[in-house]
């Protein structure tokens, strides 16, 4: 397994004002961390809240700049954003004028791939997320779910090797949510993208995730990375009430906890 | 059928409206001479129109306001885009801008006059200067306040800046700049029906002042009637030029 993504040692942090004193101050949001992502592999970050996870996926797409330490992606050091990384966001981030067929396109555009060619490939990949037939919908027109689709199909569009997922279900119901998850697996599966999905939600994690990089809380240093093996995902019809489905959760569960109890400790002493 | 209903039910205010100015002078509520009843007024406006003199007049008024209108969308929208676009701009513009927004544009009418005279170019300034405000204002918010996932996602694209711009931005930008032009619209009329009360020879604000100052009250009604109509049309117009540049907001 060659490392498609990795952090090396990296920390970030930001200037902010202090609260109480108002002086410029200094926050750390992740600090020294290292990982490695093997090319098609699927690994999920879960964190306490506000431990840097969404920083962490901005590092990555090179949204932002680390304040030390390296990224590289295929050992190469990362610059800044390109479509060999692709991100999907919590609030879809649509284009309310667009329609389905016109939201992936755009993500077409960006790239070298001819006008003419471009409602093809954007109608294949509504349809590799299940949305034909509502290619002419605007996003007001679709449900949460459906527009999450969209924007998923959008980032598959133009190709690129690396999909970063933000918490792209957290809105969304239970049922929606568990059908996406499905769907995403199948997705990740046919296409091989390596993927880096944060999430909330412990039975997402494991439910998902080849691996499991659990955060502490603030900054977010990599406390341990859980590898999850669930057998045979086929033979069994409700994985998530399976032992081993339990067993992983206990224990990332368990690794959260300590964490979330050490924040609430921290936020009251210096609260 | 139905459609004729829905129309009907939306008049019937107005219907009633009317049926009271007619009755309210002729049953003696309110004095017939400040107040003649509605038909009077309908038949004056018919006078009016029968000889040439409120055509006369209302060209004039749509001639000074459109031109002021135009000029005003012509200037502000793409200064609106530039200073949204550069925020240092916005920053340092932003008191000046305050200021403007928040000085009456009929306070500066005597200025205008000092300067441009009382002829068309002073009404056409004075109409574009009103209009330029809400117009640049709402512009410059429009751009602002895109919202920042879309920003992310184009920034996540590597999307140069003026694809960024063309793409994002703009579209963005448009239902919030329309309703600025809405408002502009409706002051457009307004500021000049003021403008050609203090000091014109032609025009609807006009017509009004020099009824009211010869005491033909018809006339005068017959003239503010116009006025309205006006303002309706062309409100009408704007609205359903916005519908078509935002048509994705409606369903279908
Ligand atoms: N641009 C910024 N400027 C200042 N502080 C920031 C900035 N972005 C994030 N932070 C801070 O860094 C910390 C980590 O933020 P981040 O959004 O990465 O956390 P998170 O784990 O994604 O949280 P959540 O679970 O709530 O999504 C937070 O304390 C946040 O307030
Ligand atoms: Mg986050």
């Amino acid at each position: 397994m060659t490392a498609h993504l990795s952090l090396r040692g990296v920390t970030k942090k930001f200037r902010v004002r202090d609260r109480r004193t108002r002086r410029p101050a200094e926050l750390t949001a992740v600090e020294g961390v290292d990982l490695d992502v093997a090319a098609g592999e699927f690994l999920v970050v879960v964190g306490p809240s506000g431990c840097g996870k969404s920083t962490l996926l901005d590092l990555f797409g090179g949204l932002t700049a680390p304040t030390s330490g390296r990224i590289l992606v295929d050992g190469a050091p990362v610059t800044g954003p390109g479509l060999d990384r692709g991100m999907v966001f919590q609030q879809y981030a649509l284009l309310p004028w667009r329609t389905a067929q016109g939201n992936v396109e755009f993500g077409l555009e960006a790239t070298r791939v001819p006008r003419r060619e471009r409602a093809g490939i954007a109608r294949e990949f509504l349809d590799l997320v299940g949305l034909t037939g509502f290619e002419d919908r605007h996003p007001h027109e679709l449900s949460g779910g459906m527009r999450q689709r969209v924007a998923i199909a959008r980032s598959l569009a133009y190709d690129p090797g690396v999909l970063l997922m933000d918490e792209p279900f957290a809105a969304l119901d239970a049922q929606t949510r568990e059908s996406l998850q499905d769907e995403l697996l199948r997705i990740w599966q046919r296409t091989g993208k390596t993927v880096v999905f944060v999430t909330h939600g412990i039975e997402e994690a494991v439910y998902l995730g080849g691996r499991v990089a659990v955060l502490t809380s603030r900054p977010g240093r990599v406390k341990r990375v859980v590898p999850i093996d669930l057998g045979a995902r086929a033979d069994v019809a409700d994985l998530r009430s399976s032992p081993e489905f339990a067993r992983h959760r206990h224990e990332i569960w368990t690794l959260l906890h300590d964490e979330v109890v050490r924040a609430q400790r921290l936020t009251g002493v210096s609260g | 059928m139905t459609v004729l209903l829905a129309v009907a039910r939306r008049l019937s205010t107005v219907v009633v409206l009317l049926a009271l100015w007619e009755a309210a002078p002729r049953l003696g509520l309110v004095d017939r001479t400040f107040l003649p009843p509605f038909s009077e007024v309908v038949a004056a406006w018919w006078e009016l129109l029968v000889g040439g003199r409120l055509a006369g007049d209302v060209r004039a008024s749509l001639t000074r306001s459109l031109s002021g209108f135009g000029l005003a969308v012509a200037i502000a929208v793409p200064s609106g885009l530039l200073i949204g676009w550069y925020r240092p701009l916005a920053d340092l513009l932003n008191p000046l801008l305050e200021l403007f927004r928040n000085t009456a544009a009929l306070a500066l009418l005597p200025v205008f006059v000092l300067l441009l005279g009382i002829g068309e170019t002073s009404k056409v300034a004075i109409v574009c200067y009103a209009c330029t405000w809400p117009i640049l204002l709402n512009t410059i918010s429009a751009v602002r306040d895109v919202d920042p996932t879309l920003l992310r996602l184009a920034r996540s694209m590597d999307l140069p800046p003026h694809r960024l711009f063309r793409k994002v931005i703009l579209p963005a930008a448009v239902p919030t700049v329309f309703t600025g032009i809405r408002i502009a619209g409706a002051v457009s009329i307004l500021v000049l029906v003021a403008a050609e009360m203090v000091g014109a020879k032609a025009g609807l604000g006009f017509l009004v002042s020099s009824a009211q100052y010869n005491f033909a009250v018809p006339q005068m009604y017959a003239g503010i009637v116009t006025i309205s109509i006006i303002g309706l049309v062309f409100n009408q117009a704007l609205v359903a030029l916005e519908r078509r540049f935002t048509s994705w907001k409606a369903s279908g």
